[in-house]
């Protein structure tokens, strides 16, 4: 059969060269930006820039070489991110960010690969992915943006919307019980798990100081609004309104108690770290029990031929 | 030293294994993995040897995970692969799409099984055709080996590594599991006698470097996560920059591109085995286990003064069909045989590329086992009369 | 930041100036940075950016003591501080206005 596709309009001399965005290098955290990316697709009021510039700021802090440090995401709004970073970044498929970030990192020890993604992207699609990277303590470090619904398709239901809430798919408000975020990822192994809300920079900055540095599966649950979906539907106010609420409502657990981190529609926000555990990483097991010892059995192979 | 990715002599192994073989010597040391029936013995080999090469095998917790794991293995320049069969291989399409779009380099083992749905685990089946074709959701090109016996499974992984890195594109080990679960004499080449195709890498700064801004023979060079590039690459429709353009041209323009690279180049990746066309009344068209049986078949024929040819696919994405239309417009050929263990799924790419000139008719098996000899004969006898 | 008293070792010790910057059109109107600032620097403006939102200005400009909270809570990279020339603690910036500098001439009377 003859082919006859519609020609594309070609790119032009302009458009090959990078796009200049106006006023790149304004800020001074913009050599951490992509150029011709800012400004972001995130709403007003929307917390995913705070933790955008919270890691970029930890990247900073941590001193982390931008080369290599890797950016792997899913789908979705808090997804977005890795297309702003000035770094290798990843923008891969609904719930795969942590196994596509695990072939990163194995194929490539060396880098330090970060994921940033939503809950609805890690804890619903991809809740089988987080549970089996936290089990083996693959040496990741998750940054899961929690804003308790699906933004990015004008807010669903998801796995983390509290009992109550009224979402675009729970019009008579959510009936499931939600995850608790921290304490699974602890239950399934994490080395490292912390909860702060987005009104919490500094500690936000240094937990992700504190995974990237860390050996092991790191998760970091940074709870943020979102105005336009979830809180126009619930009555939670503007986003101002919202870290108001955060600010009077969130307090430092000392424990990881299940009932005491739960979270409910604009109840109070445990936050706080919870784990941090030394403990081998997939990699350290990975060669002291099955890299060696395949050398091992090799070598007595051979001593058996002679 | 002696080279133990390479185990050159020869061997008695089944097709699986010849498959992870070929896969060593290729320079896979990734694999990420899900254990399925006819497929497992893929995983185990790898689990076994990776670890003494220096590789990683890992075992995901499905074939989703499988599939992305090295999709990103492969950006940071492993030459990865994993291994499955037809409801792994139905998991792994989300994922296929995205090593698609990515232009990720990539192997993907299928070793057939009957279905639909679990159908006949342990049982050989040639259905999944189509769906290595166009399983993943949206449009693209794909490149699709068959092997005949495990020497070609061997060979054909290594011809499918290099063909992924060459084309940047996901490839499909299409074989079977009567190919896989044979028993057969595998040569292995010494190393040097085993061509490698490197990956394109760029060659010019970061500064300038645009990941998907293609070399003429459409292909983009490929920056390695960790090399300084700071590249983004997304699954979304994207510019040259790699990044998201939600618009009809961006669209037009990745899209004609993907399926350009192949389209053009399929005078040189299209491999077929041609036996007996020159005078052939009747041309049987084959791949995997049931080319064994045609082959078989067509030498009884022609014993018998049937003329009777055989075109067997080794490339079956893809489709040869330049070949199947010169055939057509042969004088001598009057009908196509397809053998197939399926309903028919090339039998609709002969019929089409036929155009009328010669007619197809279907051998077709539900699967649960290959044809026999006798009963395929039959069906040329036929189709000969 | 307040004071209760002046601080003994007011004059010796400077006070940390910041210098705010906002890259006014890619504000998206929050608020975040007016109201979380702990010295309340900022304040809305009057006018209208670009995108239609009113974008924060250094209404107290001086009284920042360059924490760089509002650089933090930015998610518009649209605010950043940069250190200025440091200061001294002025007596409006105390609730009990005490002479500065006791402790100094504590020191010079008896030789500490």
């Amino acid at each position: 059969m003859k082919n006859i596709f519609i020609d594309a309009p070609p790119l032009t001399p302009d458009q090959a060269k990078l796009g200049r965005s106006k006023g790149y290098g304004d800020h001074p955290l913009d050599k951490y930006l992509k150029e011709g990316r800012i400004p972001h697709i995130w709403c007003s009021g929307c917390g995913i820039g705070i933790v955008l510039t919270a890691f970029i700021k930890a990247l900073e802090k941590s001193g982390a070489d931008p080369d290599k440090t890797v950016v792997v995401s899913g789908i979705g709004c808090s997804a977005r991110s890795a297309g702003y970073l000035n770094l290798d970044t990843y923008h891969t498929t609904h719930g795969r960010a942590i196994p596509f970030a695990t072939g990163v990192k194995l194929a490539n020890p060396e880098l330090n690969v970060v994921v940033i993604s939503g809950d609805g992207d890690l804890f619903a699609i991809g809740g089988n992915h987080i549970i089996h990277a936290a089990r083996r303590n693959i040496d990741l470090s998750i940054i899961c943006v929690n804003n308790f619904t699906y933004g990015m398709t004008g807010g669903q239901g998801g796995p983390t919307t509290p009992v109550g809430a009224i979402s675009t798919t729970t019009p008579y408000g959510a009936s499931e019980y939600p995850f608790n975020l921290v304490y699974m990822a602890a239950a399934a192994g994490a080395s490292y798990v912390a909860r702060w809300t987005v009104l919490h920079t500094r500690e936000l900055r240094d937990a992700m100081i504190d995974s990237m540095s860390k050996p092991g599966f790191s998760f970091i649950e940074a709870i943020s609004p979102c105005p336009t979906a979830h809180a126009r539907r619930n009555k939670l106010g503007s986003g101002l309104d919202i870290m108001r609420y955060y600010k009077e409502k969130s307090y430092l657990a000392d424990e990881l108690d299940r009932d005491e981190t739960a979270l409910g529609l604009a109840d109070k926000i445990a936050i706080g770290k919870f784990v941090d555990v030394e403990k081998p990483t997939y990699l350290d097991m990975y060669n002291s029990h099955v890299a060696d010892r395949a050398a091992q059995a090799a070598k007595k192979k051979k001593k058996k031929k002679k | 030293m002696e080279n133990r990715a390479v185990l050159t002599g020869t061997h008695f192994i089944n097709g699986d294994i010849a498959c992870a073989e070929g896969g060593l010597a290729a320079g896979c040391r990734f694999f990420a993995g899900y254990p399925i029936t006819p497929a497992t013995e893929v995983a185990e080999r790898m689990a076994r040897r990776l670890p003494q090469v220096g590789g990683i095998y890992i075992q995901m917790e499905d074939e989703l995970a499988s599939m992305a794991a090295i999709c990103g293995a492969s950006c940071s320049g492993a030459r990865p692969m994993t291994s499955t069969s037809g409801p792994g291989f139905s998991l792994m399409m989300e994922n296929i799409g995205l090593a698609a779009m990515l232009e990720t380099p990539c192997v993907i083992a299928n070793i057939q099984r009957a279905g639909p749905s679990t159908g006949l685990p342990t049982l050989v089946g040639q259905q999944d055709v189509m769906q290595a074709r166009w399983g993943s959701h949206g449009d693209y090109e794909i490149i699709a080996l068959s092997p005949e016996s495990p020497q070609e499974a061997f060979e054909l992984t290594i011809d499918a590594f290099n063909l992924a890195e060459k084309y940047r594109v996901p490839v499909i080990l299409l074989s079977d599991e009567i190919i896989g679960h044979m028993t057969e004499k595998v040569v292995i080449p010494h190393p040097d006698e085993i061509e490698i195709v490197k990956r394109r890498s760029p060659n010019i700064g970061p500064k300038d470097y645009a990941p998907y801004y293609p070399d003429e023979d459409d292909i983009p060079p490929m920056s390695t996560a960790g090399d300084g590039y700071h590249i983004h690459a997304t699954g979304l429709t994207h510019n040259e920059h790699g990044y998201p353009d939600i618009s009809a041209d961006a669209q037009e323009r990745l899209v004609q591109r993907l399926v350009r690279k192949i389209r053009s180049n399929a005078d040189r990746i299209v491999r077929t085995e041609n036996l007996y066309l020159d005078d052939a009344e009747v041309v049987m068209v084959s791949y995997g286990c049931s080319g064994r049986t045609t082959r078989e078949v067509v030498e009884t024929a022609r014993a018998d003064g049937m003329k009777v040819g055989m075109v067997r696919l080794i490339t079956v994405w893809p489709f040869a069909e330049q070949l199947i239309r010169e055939l057509a417009e042969q004088s001598s050929v009057g009908a196509f045989v397809v053998v197939e263990i399926n309903s028919g799924q090339i039998a609709l790419e002969v019929e089409r590329c036929a155009g009328g000139n010669a007619e197809t008719v279907l051998a077709g098996l539900m699967g649960g086992r290959m044809f026999a000899p006798d009963e395929l004969y039959k069906v040329v006898k036929e189709a000969v009369l | 930041m307040s004071f209760w008293r002046m601080p003994l070792d007011a004059e010796e010790q400077g006070v940390t100036v910041g210098e705010v910057h906002i890259i006014a059109y890619r504000c998206k109107g929050c608020r975040y940075c007016i109201e979380f600032c702990p010295n309340n620097v900022l304040a809305e403006s009057e006018e209208f950016n670009e995108k239609g939102y009113h974008p924060p200005y250094a209404a107290k400009d001086g009284k920042c003591v360059n924490c760089n909270f509002c650089e933090t809570i930015c998610p518009e990279f649209a605010i950043f501080v940069t250190e200025g020339k440091p200061g001294n603690l002025q007596p409006a910036d105390v609730l009990h206005d005490v002479k500065p500098g006791r402790r100094l001439q504590r020191k010079r009377r008896y030789g500490e």
